[in-house]
C-alpha cells in the first residue's frame, strides 16, 4: 500500500461508529444510508461505488447488515484492527441501552413520552433514506448504463411488491453481471 | 453444558444463519431461546422483537444482550453478543480481503456494477416501507387516515437535508423532539 496513512483514524472511526449505531433506529439499511452520508459524503474516507459495494456484500452475508457494513467500513478504512475498532462502536450502543432497559422494559413500552418520540424519528429517518436514495439513484442514472438503470425499478418492484427475498435479488442481480462479463470477455476475444 | 456456553452456541447459531438482516432472524432467535431453551415465553418474545425495534441497533445483537442479561446477567449479555456477531466478524473479514483483493478484475467489476443499482433499490423498498408507516400509520393506506403531522415532519425533514446537508442525527433527534412536543399539544388541547 503506497498511501498508507501515517496515523489511522481509529478514534475518529470508533467515535463514529458509535455515534451512528447509536442513533440508527430502525433496520440494517437505515444505518447504511448514514454511513454513506457520514464516510463517503462527510469524512470522504470511502467513494461512493466502494460503498454500496459494501452495502451489497454486507446485506449478503450472514448476521446483522449493520455490524457486517462496521467490518467492511473499518476493514477498508484501516485493516483488521479497523474492522475490531468499528464492530465495536457499533455493538456498544445496543448492548449498553438494552442492558438498562431490560432492567425496566414494562414502563419503557408503555411510555407515551418514548413513542411519540420514536414517531417523529420514524419521519426522520424515511427522509434520510429518502434523500440518500436521491442521491444514489440520480448517480446511477447519471451512468447510462442500461441494464444498472433496468435493474434498479426490477429490484425494487421485486423487494417491495412482491416479496421476493432480498438475498435472491442480491444474488440474481450478481449472476446478471457475471453472465454480462463473461460474454463481453468472450466479445473481446472473438 | 453451562448457561453461558448454551448462550454462546445459540446465539452464535442464529448470527451464522440469519442472512438477510434482522427480519431473517427473527424465527431463527424464537427457535433458539422460546422453543429450544426455554430462556423465554412467547410473551417475552414478542416484547423483545418490539424493544428491539423501538431501540437503536441490530434486532439480533438487542436480543441478545436481552435474553444474555436476563438469563446471566452482564456477562451473559457479553457472551450472547459476541456469540452472534462472531460468524460475521470470520465471514465478513474474509469477505472484505476478497473483495479488496480482486476488486480490479474485470468479472468483479461487471459484477458489482449489477449489485450497486440492486442496493439502491433495497434502501429505496425499506425507505418506502417506513414512509408509509410514517404517513399511514400501522393500518394499511387509506386516504382517509393519512397523518398530516408524519407528512409535514416528513416533508421538513426532506427539506432541510436537501438544502442545508446537515448532519443526520441532528435530524432525528429533531425529529424525535418534534414528536414528543406534538403529541403534548395534542393530548393537551384534547
Amino acid at each position: 500500500m503506497e498511501k498508507e496513512q501515517t496515523k489511522k483514524p481509529y478514534l475518529k472511526l470508533f467515535l463514529s461508529t458509535l455515534a451512528l449505531s447509536a442513533f440508527t433506529f430502525g433496520g440494517g439499511f437505515v444505518i447504511a444510508s448514514l454511513m454513506k452520508k457520514k464516510f463517503v459524503d462527510e469524512l470522504h474516507w470511502i467513494d461512493e461505488e466502494d460503498m454500496l459495494n459494501l452495502i451489497a456484500i454486507a446485506q449478503a452475508s450472514p448476521g446483522a447488515i449493520a455490524v457486517n457494513a462496521s467490518i467492511l467500513v473499518g476493514y477498508r478504512i484501516a485493516g483488521f484492527p479497523g474492522a475490531l475498532v468499528s464492530i465495536l462502536g457499533t455493538i456498544l450502543p445496543p448492548l449498553v441501552i438494552l442492558s438498562v432497559i431490560s432492567l425496566f422494559y414494562e414502563a419503557f413500552k408503555s411510555n407515551e413520552y418514548v413513542a411519540a418520540a420514536l414517531q417523529g424519528m420514524q419521519a426522520g429517518v424515511a427522509a434520510i433514506i429518502c434523500d440518500v436514495v436521491l442521491s444514489l439513484g440520480s448517480n446511477v442514472l447519471k451512468t447510462k448504463d442500461v441494464l444498472a438503470i433496468l435493474i434498479m425499478p426490477v429490484a425494487f418492484c421485486a423487494v417491495f411488491f412482491w416479496k421476493v427475498n432480498v438475498v435472491y435479488v442480491i444474488l440474481g442481480s450478481a449472476a446478471l453481471g457475471i453472465c454480462r462479463g463473461l460474454l463481453r470477455r468472450k466479445e473481446g476475444k472473438a | 453444558m453451562s448457561l453461558l456456553a448454551q448462550l454462546f452456541f445459540s446465539f452464535f447459531n442464529i448470527g451464522l444463519f440469519s442472512v438477510g438482516g434482522g427480519y431473517a432472524a427473527i424465527p431463527l432467535i424464537q427457535q433458539q431461546a422460546v422453543v429450544l431453551r426455554h430462556w423465554l415465553t412467547l410473551t417475552d418474545f414478542t416484547d423483545l422483537i418490539t424493544i428491539a425495534e423501538m431501540t437503536p441497533g441490530p434486532i439480533v445483537v438487542n436480543s441478545a444482550t436481552f435474553v444474555g442479561i436476563r438469563m446471566a446477567g452482564i456477562p451473559g449479555a457479553v457472551i450472547a453478543t459476541v456469540g452472534c456477531i462472531l460468524p460475521s466478524c470470520v465471514i465478513v473479514s474474509t469477505l472484505a480481503y476478497l473483495y479488496y483483493k480482486y476488486k480490479t478484475l474485470r468479472l468483479m467489476q461487471e459484477t458489482l456494477g449489477c449489485l450497486r443499482p440492486t442496493v439502491v433499490a433495497l434502501i429505496a423498498s425499506a425507505g418506502l416501507s417506513i414512509l408509509t408507516l410514517v404517513l399511514f400509520g400501522e393500518e394499511a393506506a387509506s386516504l382517509g387516515a393519512v397523518r398530516w403531522a408524519g407528512v409535514a415532519l416528513f416533508a421538513s425533514a426532506l427539506f432541510v437535508l436537501r438544502r442545508w446537508k446537515p448532519n443526520p442525527i441532528v435530524i432525528m433527534l429533531l425529529c424525535g423532539m418534534a414528536g414528543v412536543l406534538l403529541h403534548v399539544l395534542d393530548t393537551g388541547l384534547m
